[in-house]
């Protein structure tokens, strides 16, 4: 009898020990992501203003200025990226809805799992040899590439599986109607799946806006205005990693206000996706 | 011609299979179907075909470090661009022990969350949290780079490693000086990175256990963390491979760990010593690199961190589709 109450008192400890436990890795978790978080935005909103947005940067050693070629070359980058990267994504996502079997399509799913998972560096080393090498330099159509290699993943899955939501009854609907298959899936599954697959496409540009990696041989970076396709061409974020490690105090703090602009993109982007996808699938 | 025999043979036994046969050779006549399957069938081989086309470009480009080093290139330490040596070991090292050290930290504290977050929670809270925990794995890699330079080594640099090296002096791995730069900073910056993908995919796993399972347990007496460890055990093999796809990310993180690493391409023990990963070479070299031979032994080293990637991608993968196989059996 007492030995069962010990046993009793045991267990209910270890249990309330665990608990505690996972409440603490729990605040730890959070409280440092929190941290992080309002950590940059407290800096980079202390640190911005128009210049930033508007200015071009200054020469070495001189203060102010900011990052308005950088802006722009990260928008040409990403359009460069996108040109390809959706239609190639998107489409073989329609493939992979459409096909649920047969070794083609499962070898293509796994390699677009893959190449989710390919580090974006080794992605700019092979954007390096594929143009740098062969243009004989760094160029805003090498970053480019870099860029719609690492949206094709995500556009293909997310394409896929918003296809996948629509209901069946969709399609058996089309097919019903005597609509061949193509039109089927062109004018009825794609418009209604065309919320998701669209949030998803935002969603693989936040990605790609805030690569750093990929750009640093392909695109390497410009402190002037450049908006020509074969020369190198700034970024936000080589912008930002150039920043950061000068040793310069206001350098730093355009660091800081600049990467609470690239933040607030990335953020706005992926709460867009998450809103219109619980809205239009949850229910 | 074949149609209208399959419908012929379809009227005449009437059977399901000869029907539903001449079924999928009427739309098969159907040009716009055929061009539409296979437009997208195109782009799909697009896809396949990138990968290929990755691997055989670095592998090409590689290949003169190939043949001027061999095996040695994995094996030895030399790392010396002025004499043309090249050697990959410090880099591999830097990369595992990084990469590992940072699982070590993230895998129990991400399972501690996922833990609270599909069996504890309330409702209203739980759908925030996992949001917010969501939400940092977007965060950009140079952002967690910024931070790690600007705020976690001066605290690395003026409390923590000071206090380590006054405690724990006499242990190898605390040995050196607190530079703040070095293989400490970028674990702990990578911990954090990995901590949301290992969550979030942990969570899932759990969430996926029939709560049969927990009632079971709970109507037999177990107590709370009793009934987890049962959920635990079910999602043994998810949460491994929650763990291999965060150690994946780990390996291949560029900005965030060179931002913070120190790059010195030794090899050492200590936590506080500055070092080097395979990504954060490239990042830091490549642009520069100015003989052939240095760009192509950076490029092997591109290489050897594809395939270690695509290793623990694929296994990870692989766990992932025999589990759901398994519970979408159980569940029809």
């Amino acid at each position: 009898m007492m030995n069962t109450g010990a046993l009793y008192t045991w267990r209910k400890s270890k249990n309330i020990a665990m608990l505690l436990l996972t409440g603490t890795s729990l605040l730890l978790v959070i409280g440092v992501l929190v941290l992080i978080l309002t950590y940059t935005v407290s800096k980079g909103i202390n640190y911005i203003n128009w210049d930033l947005l508007t200015e071009m940067p200054k020469p070495v050693g001189e203060s102010g200025g900011g990052m308005a070629n950088a802006i722009v070359g990260s928008a040409i980058l990403v359009a460069l990226g996108s040109l390809y990267g959706i239609p190639v994504g998107l489409l073989a996502g329609v493939y992979l809805a459409q096909t649920e079997r047969g070794w083609f399509a499962r070898s293509v799913r796994f390699l677009t799992e893959v190449l989710n998972g390919i580090p974006s560096i080794v992605i700019g080393v092979v954007a390096f040899i594929v143009l740098v090498i062969p243009m004989q330099r760094f160029s805003a159509l090498a970053g480019g590439f870099a860029l719609g290699i690492i949206m094709i993943p995500l556009i293909t899955r997310t394409t896929e599986e918003m296809i996948r939501l629509v209901p069946s009854s969709f399609r058996e609907a089309g097919l019903a109607l005597g609509l061949p298959r193509w039109k089927t899936t062109v004018s009825i599954i794609l418009p209604a799946a065309f919320k998701g697959i669209f949030t998803g496409i935002f969603l693989s540009i936040a990605r790609a806006i805030g690569e750093t990696a990929p750009l640093l041989f392909t695109a390497l970076g410009n402190r002037f205005w450049s908006t020509t396709l074969d020369q190198p061409i700034a970024s936000m974020t080589v912008f930002i990693y150039d920043y950061a490690r000068a040793p310069f105090d206001d350098w730093n703090q355009q660091a800081w206000a600049a990467s609470f602009v690239l933040i607030v993109i990335v953020f706005a982007l992926n709460l867009i996706f998450r809103l219109v996808t619980r809205k239009t699938y949850t229910a | 011609m074949n149609n209208k025999t399959d419908e012929r043979a379809g009227q005449q036994d009437g059977s399901p299979a000869a029907r539903s046969f001449s079924f999928r050779g009427l739309i098969r006549t159907n040009p716009g179907d055929f061009i539409f399957e296979n437009v997208t069938r195109f782009f799909a081989f697009l896809v396949l075909a990138l990968v290929f086309l990755m691997v055989y470009e670095m592998t090409v480009q590689s290949l003169p470090a190939i043949k001027e080093f061999g095996f040695g290139f994995i094996t030895s330490s030399d790392w010396d661009p002025v004499n043309n040596l090249f050697g990959a070991l410090p880099f591999i090292y830097g990369t595992l022990f990084s990469s590992l050290g940072a699982l070590l930290l993230a895998v129990p504290l991400s399972v501690g969350v996922a833990i609270f977050l599909s069996e504890l929670a309330p409702g209203w809270l739980e759908q925030p949290l996992s949001m917010l925990v969501e939400l940092l794995a977007a965060i950009p890699s140079i952002v967690y780079g910024l931070f790690g330079i600007f705020v976690m080594i001066p605290w690395l640099q003026s409390d923590i490693q000071p206090f380590l090296m006054e405690e724990f002096g006499w242990m190898p791995l605390f040995e050196g000086a607190p530079y703040g730069f070095g293989m400490m900073a970028a674990i702990l910056i990578l911990t954090i990175m990995i901590l949301p993908i290992i969550t979030s995919i942990s969570r899932d796993v759990m969430r996926s256990i029939p709560n049969s399972q927990r009632e079971a347990a709970l109507a037999l007496g177990a107590t709370r963390w009793e009934s987890i460890r049962i959920v635990l055990t079910g999602s043994k093999s998810g949460i491994l491979s929650a763990a291999l796809l965060g150690l994946g990310r780990a390996v291949g993180e560029t900005m965030a760990v060179t931002m913070v690493i120190g790059n010195s391409a030794d090899i050492s023990v200590s936590l506080l010593n500055p070092a080097h990963t395979m990504a954060s070479v490239l990042a830091n070299e490549f642009a520069e690199a100015t003989s052939k031979l240095y760009v192509s032994s950076l490029i092997e080293i591109a290489l050897l961190l594809f395939v270690m990637t695509l290793i623990l991608n694929a296994i990870a993968r692989a766990i992932v589709w025999r589990m759901t196989k398994r519970y979408s059996t159980a569940v029809a």
